[in-house]
């Protein structure tokens, strides 16, 4: 059963994030319906242990890449290096071959390095001198962001924004949680004997079993007022593409089957909604992000009968 | 090349493909339903052979549908139709007119659905069975057949619905007809009101068709009452404005019976004018009469009517009549002053009919009679005489009388001593006149029936009376009625009190029936709404009505005005509403809103935003008791609404459950 190999990982992954529950979801819905997943938050609450847990639970090999305005494309990417013992060129994979990628502090490197891991995440390959290799299967990018406002930061481009599923931020843990977290044992420890919930293999039988959750009719109308009704409101510059709307198909039908149904209903793509359309909605007046607020006023002027 | 593009031009007619193969079995029946359910009303008046041969024929066209088998050669069918139209013209002796047409339209009906196969057929044949049901009305137009006819309108359309769709089942398709026909309902009221009616009937019609009609006649003889008596028909209604007279009071007067030939009573000659032939004088009932039809002039008035009555002739022997024969159910509005004397200064002509009697008849009576005269101080007290004399004579009063002999009322006086109104009051009669009093027999209706649905005076044929009048000097006619004598019951509280205890009664009149009773009651009170309403809808009811609207002109051209523009509004109104019933959406929409408006009641309205599930739990969480129903009424909508199969008999269900959900 798919949904509980999905609650077995929530549970495993809850017992080491304390209090984190419903992000630590979201998050394995990113990763269950084949996207990417941006985090974006203050340093220190948890973001790069997120991304270790996911990777251990689920047994896949994660690599970090921590950028900085020095970074190069070549720096993720690989590089050709000559090889004077066949007198050609070489192709070193850089750490993007990797089934999942930490891509820490992504808003630090220049424009252009941010840009060539994007267009890697999108295509699924990497093109180095005229040779194309594909990344490996599944592949999963977390890139964490700190908040814009802070010092010696470049923003993600909106175009850039869309090519993550979802973005979420994680928060302070509650107080319960937090003097939990306080009193325990250090969670890298307690993660490195925490053996794999599932393998590569059954996450991809996962994401495919997401895609295969029905849609109904009923739902795509809804899903089609929901856009409409971002196009229409007049606080954004721009509504969403049809292809946010795939990818909020794709969000709500990863976490109905989390939820452990066949189809997806309104409180699926309610759930993932803010998450989905919150970085791809930029407000007219200042360009900023989607307030939740804001989001959630969005949600509630949709009816369903 | 040219082949090539004339394939691809669009074909002159539709492929034979685009046609529904064939009948299905649930268009076939509900077909099959309507031609039935139209022919149905017209039973009662088809000739025996033609409703048989027409069950035969849809019989057998159910039987086809059923074993999936093909209709029979076409020939065959062509010889049915010649027969039966042979048939009809020996039946009927001509093809004109409208029973023979009518009746060889049913015939046809039923023939063409034997080879009934296409879509374009069961067309042909619903639209027949419409003009079939419309047909019944130009014979009847009572209540149960209008209900038969709306029943057969509600399977047609429903034939057309299964026609149009044939996935959706027949539940669905029933509603969906009796929605349509709703819709239609404002249009047709608007016709209804508005459409010029012609003053008279719509068919001239032979003055002998009225024939058959039950009533009173204007002779009497033993038995011709008593055989009214078995009769419920209703012979006429009345309304009072105030509180109606006692049962003691309640005398119609139908014809005075003066002429006497032994054995059946003849009215005299009465003269007729338009001013009573008395002066009205005492507290005045004023009461509408609606009359059943009865091919006679009488109206039937209440003793004794008024002066100045509208469209009514008084007869010098006080009946009311009217100027033609009452063929249609007629209302009239009347008075009467109970109170009044009649007849002080009667004329002697009159007065020596009231006196004569056939010679060689009934002589025990007539000496009866002479005795009680001999020695008698005034008129007035051979009449106590006599009243004293009868009461001792141990007549009884019932519905089955015994024959009598040539000597009629001695027979009855002296030996049967049994007998029904008309033998009390002949025999009264010819008592009073052997002994030199004037007196004559009146017939009419004594009593009535409150029908405590409506209010409104029921009379019926089994009201039906006869008594006596005396002519005393000094005080003209007096009602005397010698039934009393014996059955006192008869005339305060009718028939079935006065018949003897062990006699027969008639189903209506049985003791352990009231449940019966109430249910006549109440469909009477219907009946009566409905000829007084719809059927008694006429030109000078629809002037009045139009009037009163601001329409002073009743034309053509203005009643055509009024419709087309009472049309475009019901229209808009009706464009409107199916705007928002679009926006209501389906039926498990529908039962979803249901869902949400009862527990809206309970301060729990759903937020328009807010998904089933979230709801459920939102709703569950407030009504802890109710928490399992509630989830699970939740579950199944989100379930039906958005999972990957359509389910309609859980869409059914779930309706089900909303609707007895029980909620704090």
């Amino acid at each position: 059963m798919s949904n509980n190999d999905a609650s077995r990982l929530l549970d495993a992954a809850s017992r080491i994030i304390l209090g984190k529950e419903h992000e630590l979801r979201l998050a394995l819905a990113c990763l269950v319906g084949g996207g990417h997943l941006l985090i974006e938050d203050i340093p220190g609450v948890g973001k790069t242990t997120l991304a270790h847990v996911l990777a251990r639970l689920t047994g896949l090999q994660l690599q970090r890449i921590q950028f900085t305005s020095d970074l190069l494309p070549a720096d993720i990417l690989g590089v050709s290096v000559f090889d004077r013992s066949t007198a050609s060129f070489t192709f070193h994979p850089g750490p993007v071959f990797s089934q999942m990628i930490l891509a820490d502090e992504i808003n630090r490197a220049t424009p252009k390095t941010q840009s060539a891991l994007l267009e890697a995440m999108e295509e699924r390959q990497v093109t180095a001198d005229s040779q194309t290799l594909a990344l490996p299967e599944p592949f999963f990018v977390i890139a964490t962001q700190n908040p814009a406002h802070q010092i010696g930061t470049f923003p993600l481009p909106e175009s850039q924004l869309d090519r993550f599923l979802m973005r979420i931020q994680l928060g302070y843990p509650a107080a319960e949680a937090e003097r939990a977290l306080l009193r325990g044992e250090d969670r890298r420890s307690m993660l490195a004997r925490q053996p794999p919930v599932i393998g590569p293999a059954q996450l991809l039988e996962l994401q495919r079993a997401a895609r295969e959750v029905s849609v109904g009719d009923a739902l795509v109308d809804y899903v089609h007022a929901l856009l409409t009704a971002t196009r229409r409101d007049g606080e954004f510059s721009a509504g969403l593409s049809p292809r946010a709307g795939l990818a909020l198909l794709a969000a709500a039908r990863a976490w109905a089957l989390i939820g452990g149904r066949d189809h997806v209903l309104p409180e699926d793509v309610q759930a993932v909604f803010p998450h989905v359309a919150g970085h791809r909605l930029h407000v007219a007046a200042d360009g900023r992000p989607a307030a939740p607020a804001t989001l959630t006023r969005l949600l509630r002027s949709v009816g369903l009968d | 090349m040219l082949d090539a593009v004339a394939a691809r031009l669009p074909r002159g007619r539709p492929a034979a493909s685009v046609l529904p193969p064939a009948l299905d079995r649930d268009q076939g029946l509900w077909l099959l339903g309507a031609a039935a359910l139209t022919l149905l009303p017209h039973l009662a008046w088809l000739p025996l052979w033609t409703s048989a041969l027409c069950g035969a024929l849809l019989a057998w066209r159910a039987l086809l549908l059923i074993e999936q088998r093909h209709p029979p050669w076409s020939l065959l069918v062509l010889a049915l139709g010649v027969a039966a139209a042979a048939g009809v013209r020996y039946s009927f002796g001509h093809f004109f007119g409208k029973d023979p047409g009518i009746a060889l339209l049913a015939i046809l009906l039923c023939l063409k659905l034997l080879e009934t196969d296409s879509a374009r057929d069961i067309r042909a044949g619903v639209f027949l069975c419409f003009f079939l049901q419309l047909a019944v009305f130009l014979g009847d137009q009572s209540l149960p057949v209008a209900a038969l006819a709306l029943c057969a309108t509600l399977v047609s359309v429903t034939a057309l619905n299964a026609l149009a769709d044939r996935t959706a089942d027949n539940r669905e398709r029933l509603r969906v007809s009796a929605l349509l026909l709703a819709h239609a309902l404002p249009f047709m009221l608007v016709i209804f009101v508005l459409f010029p009616r012609l003053p008279g009937p719509l068919w001239g019609l032979p003055a002998d068709a009225y024939s058959g009609l039950t009533g009173l006649s204007e002779t009497m003889s033993p038995g011709s009452i008593s055989n009214l008596g078995e009769s419920g028909a209703i012979a006429f209604r009345a309304e009072f404005d105030g509180t109606p007279p006692p049962p003691a009071q309640r005398y119609w007067r139908g014809p005075v019976l003066t002429a006497f030939d032994g054995r059946t009573w003849r009215a005299g000659r009465a003269l007729e004018s338009s001013s009573p032939f008395y002066s009205p004088s005492g507290p005045r009932l004023d009461y509408r009469l609606t009359l059943e039809p009865h091919n006679r002039r009488w109206l039937l008035a209440l003793d004794f009517p008024a002066a100045g009555l509208q469209g009514v002739l008084h007869a010098s022997d006080y009946q009311a009549l009217s100027s033609q024969p009452i063929r249609t159910r007629s209302r009239f509005q009347l008075a009467a002053q109970p109170h009044t004397a009649v007849g002080i200064d009667e004329r002697r002509q009159a007065l020596a009919a009231a006196l004569a009697l056939p010679a060689g008849y009934n002589p025990r009576t007539v000496a009866l009679g002479a005795e009680l005269a001999t020695g008698a101080v005034s008129d007035e007290a051979v009449l106590q005489r006599a009243l004293a004399r009868l009461r001792s004579a141990g007549l009884v009063y019932t519905l089955r009388p015994p024959a009598l002999g040539r000597h009629t009322v001695d027979a009855f006086l002296f030996d049967t001593r049994r007998g029904f109104c008309e033998h009390f009051s002949a025999a009264f009669t010819v008592l009073m006149r052997a002994a030199g009093v004037p007196a004559r027999v009146v017939t009419g209706y004594q009593g009535g029936e409150i029908n405590p649905i409506d209010g409104t005076m029921v009379v019926r044929q089994s009201d039906a009376h006869a008594w006596t009048e005396v002519w005393l000097t000094g005080r003209g006619w007096v009602r005397v009625d010698p039934t009393a004598l014996a059955a006192p019951g008869r005339i305060e509280s009718g028939i079935a009190a006065a018949l003897p205890e062990g006699e027969v009664r008639p189903l209506m009149m049985r003791a352990g029936l009231d449940w019966l009773r109430t249910v006549r009651h109440r469909w009477e009170a219907a009946s009566n709404a409905w000829n007084q309403w719809v059927i008694g809808y006429n030109s000078s009811i629809q002037r009045d009505l139009l009037g009163r609207l601001g329409l002073d002109r009743t034309d053509w051209v203005t009643l055509g005005g009024a419709i087309g523009v009472a049309f475009a509004l019901l229209l808009g109104a009706l464009l409107l509403w199916a705007g928002r019933q679009q926006r209501r959406g389906d039926r498990l929409s529908r039962s979803w809103a249901l869902f949400g408006k009862r527990l809206a009641h309970k301060g729990l309205a759903r937020e328009s935003w807010e998904g089933p599930l979230d709801y459920g739990e939102r709703v569950a969480a407030a009504l802890p008791e109710q928490a399992d129903a509630l989830r699970e009424i939740a579950r199944t909508y989100a379930r039906l609404r958005y999972g990957p199969e359509a389910d309609v008999a859980a869409a059914h269900r779930l309706h089900h459950k909303i609707r007895k959900l029980r909620l704090p």
